[in-house]
């Protein structure tokens, strides 16, 4: 059973990759890469439960904009803590296409020293690298408890005291 | 200069704490060394040849007194009693213990300081004039601006994991003294037909493998608009810069792939798209960060002739190592980090304390680092301009060669970097010791030497007048000389003038080439200028003239 940091507490997901056991069972919440959104895009216009897309860093998050009202769940994927770019993905869902639905980050690449980056950047859901410490990632959403940037909308996993530089429509 | 109000000190103390327990898990076996790596980078500590190196931010190179001393006491204490200067204006101990370095980074925070983000693929040091504020004829003080982008780059959310390193350069004034034409962005002051403040923008240059001088993608910005374009410069490379070669990673890998054309409109639309959440730089916010950098309280003093009827040393100090001040009655005055025989830009504890009392008791307790690895006093009343000097020279810091041949610039190289081909330290020290010799030195007048020890270029070899680069061959240590390079308003890259040469004959190359120059200059004419007039060719056959066995 995978567990998900969501907000700040670490919950059971009842979510499922396509290719997992009953991932595509009837009602099941469901997350499929982004190019089978599109290739099978008839199928999941029928779909009886909650759809979610996991993106590779490769793919544009601008693509999505027209989908995202039928998105439970965006997956961004970080194959190593070095690549950053599931971050501008982040924010740009966050910010530009004001997506509310849940973030989660996910791959190799999330591990605790992440998280306080990636919760600013606006991502509401944590799935942990194989052998990360739990209680140190939720620990380490409280490592800072100030800021110079903005954060993105719904970056709700940081309390910050204080902050340096606000964004223009604050 | 800035002071750290309760945000910024409760930043740099978390910081502290951060990297101190990722220290405790590495050093406990729970981070190994690969994961350990990115995180420690972006705390300023690499594993060198022999040891951690630490390298510490000196924002657009300015520092107080204090703080000054504070740097000869950690050297002291936890290093072997002296540090060296960059030529991106921070400080390197280069033997400090792992374990020690989050102890030594919650002293430094105790004065305001840090190491964060002085290495790593992130927004690294944001470097200026080091005239600023006192250069006559500046169309404004760019360090507020250094100071506003520090603190906007420091642990950006988005920004901290970018494909490769990232370097921003400040320059208010026509002369660059801060080479922001070979930074990733160089932002350079100035006023629109209306007299509102802003920036011409240029993007993508860079030294390393693939020399690129940077390319205007935004002849004017306003001032309001500076960390609202920055990311979206930031975001279209980190998004888009490549990550699957390290050494096609730097954003002008980008620029040069796409176009500047292209790139400009992406990032013009980016702007554009982004704007609305991207971070307001408000007039009053703008106003709060001047203040800080406002002018010292000069006094009313009349302009002297301060060298009339003084010793000759002191007449070629005042000369060489002095420099015009905007306000009367004061001189901006070079630390020579050039003594002849000492490694270029190395200092020692005891000469940091001393420069320290000299800066509070003579230039307002504030002392300034330049992009030529030398020391600047920038507030020096003319009257004490003597006294100052007295000083310096026991000191081994008032060698009168700022802006000759041997003033030159060089990476650390083989003695201590993992990445280096060659010892440039014993190639420096050689070349000093060949024109130790002051009024053949003056002779030759402006020349810039720049010295690296392997492609990455930290001693900017291809922007040096003459620039010697080391390289390996077979396991020997062997270097390309070029010549032509210029970082300075004009910026020009250096072309190879032929094959390499071995270690002990660089410094005889280079008088060689030197010579020629003495041969053919006109009056008056400095060595690039003559080199622009008469071509390459003179100088290659002069270079190799006596030497038909080079490799």
């Amino acid at each position: 059973m995978r567990h998900i940091l969501r907000r700040h507490e670490w919950v059971v997901d009842e979510w499922r990759y396509q290719g997992e056991d009953g991932a595509e069972s009837e009602g099941a919440a469901l997350i499929v890469p982004l190019a089978r959104w599109r290739t099978d895009a008839e199928r999941w216009r029928t779909w009886s439960g909650p759809l979610g897309v996991r993106l590779t860093p490769l793919d544009a998050v601008a693509e999505l904009a027209a989908d995202l009202a039928r998105l439970g769940l965006v997956a961004v994927e970080f194959p190593n803590p070095g690549d950053g770019r599931g971050y501008s993905q982040g924010r740009v869902l966050r910010e530009r296409l004001a997506f509310r639905g849940e973030l989660r980050a996910v791959g190799p690449g999330v591990r605790q020293d992440q998280v306080f980056l990636l919760a600013r950047c606006g991502f509401d859901a944590i799935e942990l690298a194989a052998g990360e410490d739990p209680e140190a990632a939720r620990a380490a959403l409280t490592r800072y408890d100030v800021a110079y940037q903005p954060g993105a909308p719904g970056a709700a996993l940081v309390a910050l005291r204080r902050q340096r530089f606000l964004s223009r429509d604050a | 200069m800035y002071r750290y109000d309760e945000l910024d000190q409760a930043f740099v103390d978390q910081r502290v704490a951060e990297f101190r327990d990722q220290t405790h898990r590495h050093l406990a076996g729970e981070l190994t060394e690969e994961q350990f790596r990115p995180l420690r980078l972006r705390n300023g500590l690499y594993i060198q040849r022999h040891a951690p190196m630490l390298r510490i931010a000196i924002p657009y190179g300015l520092l107080s007194a204090p703080q000054l001393r504070k740097l000869a006491d950690v050297a002291r204490r936890y290093d072997r009693g002296y540090g060296h200067f960059t030529t991106r204006q921070n400080l390197q101990l280069n033997w400090p213990a792992l374990a020690d370095v989050p102890q030594i980074l919650a002293e430094l925070a105790t004065v305001q300081m840090h190491a964060m983000q002085t290495s790593g693929n992130c927004v690294r040091n944001v470097t200026a004039d080091h005239l600023a504020g006192i250069t006559p004829g500046e169309v404004d003080d760019p360090r507020p601006y250094c100071e506003i982008i520090r603190q906007w780059a420091t642990l950006h959310p988005e920004f901290t994991y970018l494909p490769r390193k990232f370097k921003i350069a400040v320059t208010g004034s026509a002369e660059d003294r801060a080479a922001s034409e070979v930074h990733d962005i160089g932002l350079h002051l100035r006023r629109d037909a209306h007299g509102g403040l802003g920036f011409r923008v240029l993007v993508g240059g860079g030294l390393g493998r693939a020399p690129v001088i940077g390319q205007e993608i935004r002849e004017f910005l306003p001032l309001e608009e500076l960390l609202a374009y920055l990311e979206a410069i930031l975001r279209v490379y980190n998004q888009h810069g490549r990550r699957d070669n390290i050494n096609k990673a730097r954003i002008k890998v980008l620029v040069k792939a796409l176009g500047v054309t292209r790139f400009r409109e992406q990032v013009e639309t980016e702007w554009q798209a982004a704007r609305a959440r991207a971070p307001r730089l408000s007039a009053g916010e703008v106003q709060h960060m001047r203040a800080f950098f406002r002018p010292p309280p000069y006094e009313v003093l009349a302009d002297t002739d301060a060298a009339g009827g003084r010793e000759a040393q002191f007449q070629a100090w005042y000369r060489y190592n002095t420099r015009p001040h905007r306000v009367s009655g004061y001189r901006a005055v070079f630390v020579s980090l050039k003594a002849h025989g000492e490694v270029p830009g190395d200092m020692t504890a005891a000469q940091m304390d001393a420069v320290a009392a000299l800066a509070e008791r003579l230039s307002f307790g504030l002392v300034r680092t330049t992009h030529n690895q030398n020391l600047l006093l920038a507030d020096v009343r003319q009257r004490d301009l003597h006294e100052l000097w007295r000083a310096l020279a026991p000191l081994g810091l008032a060698t009168p060669n700022i802006g000759t041949l041997t003033d030159m610039i060089a990476c650390p190289g083989l003695d201590f970097c993992s990445l280096a081909n060659a010892g440039t330290i014993t190639v420096a020290k050689d070349i000093q010791r060949r024109f130790a010799d002051l009024d053949y030195l003056y002779d030759l007048g402006e020349i810039e030497i720049k010295i690296s020890g392997c492609m990455n270029a930290c001693g900017h070899h291809h922007v040096g007048h003459i620039g010697v680069l080391g390289v390996d061959k077979h396991g020997e240590e062997w270097y390309q000389i070029s010549l032509g390079g210029s970082a300075n308003g004009f910026t020009a890259l250096g072309e190879v003038i032929g094959p390499s040469v071995a270690q002990h004959e660089v410094a005889a190359t280079i008088e060689r080439i030197v010579e020629v120059y003495r041969a053919l200059r006109a009056e008056g004419e400095r060595f690039i200028d003559t080199l622009r007039r008469v071509g390459l060719t003179p100088f290659r056959e002069g270079a190799y003239a006596a030497h038909p066995a080079a490799a």
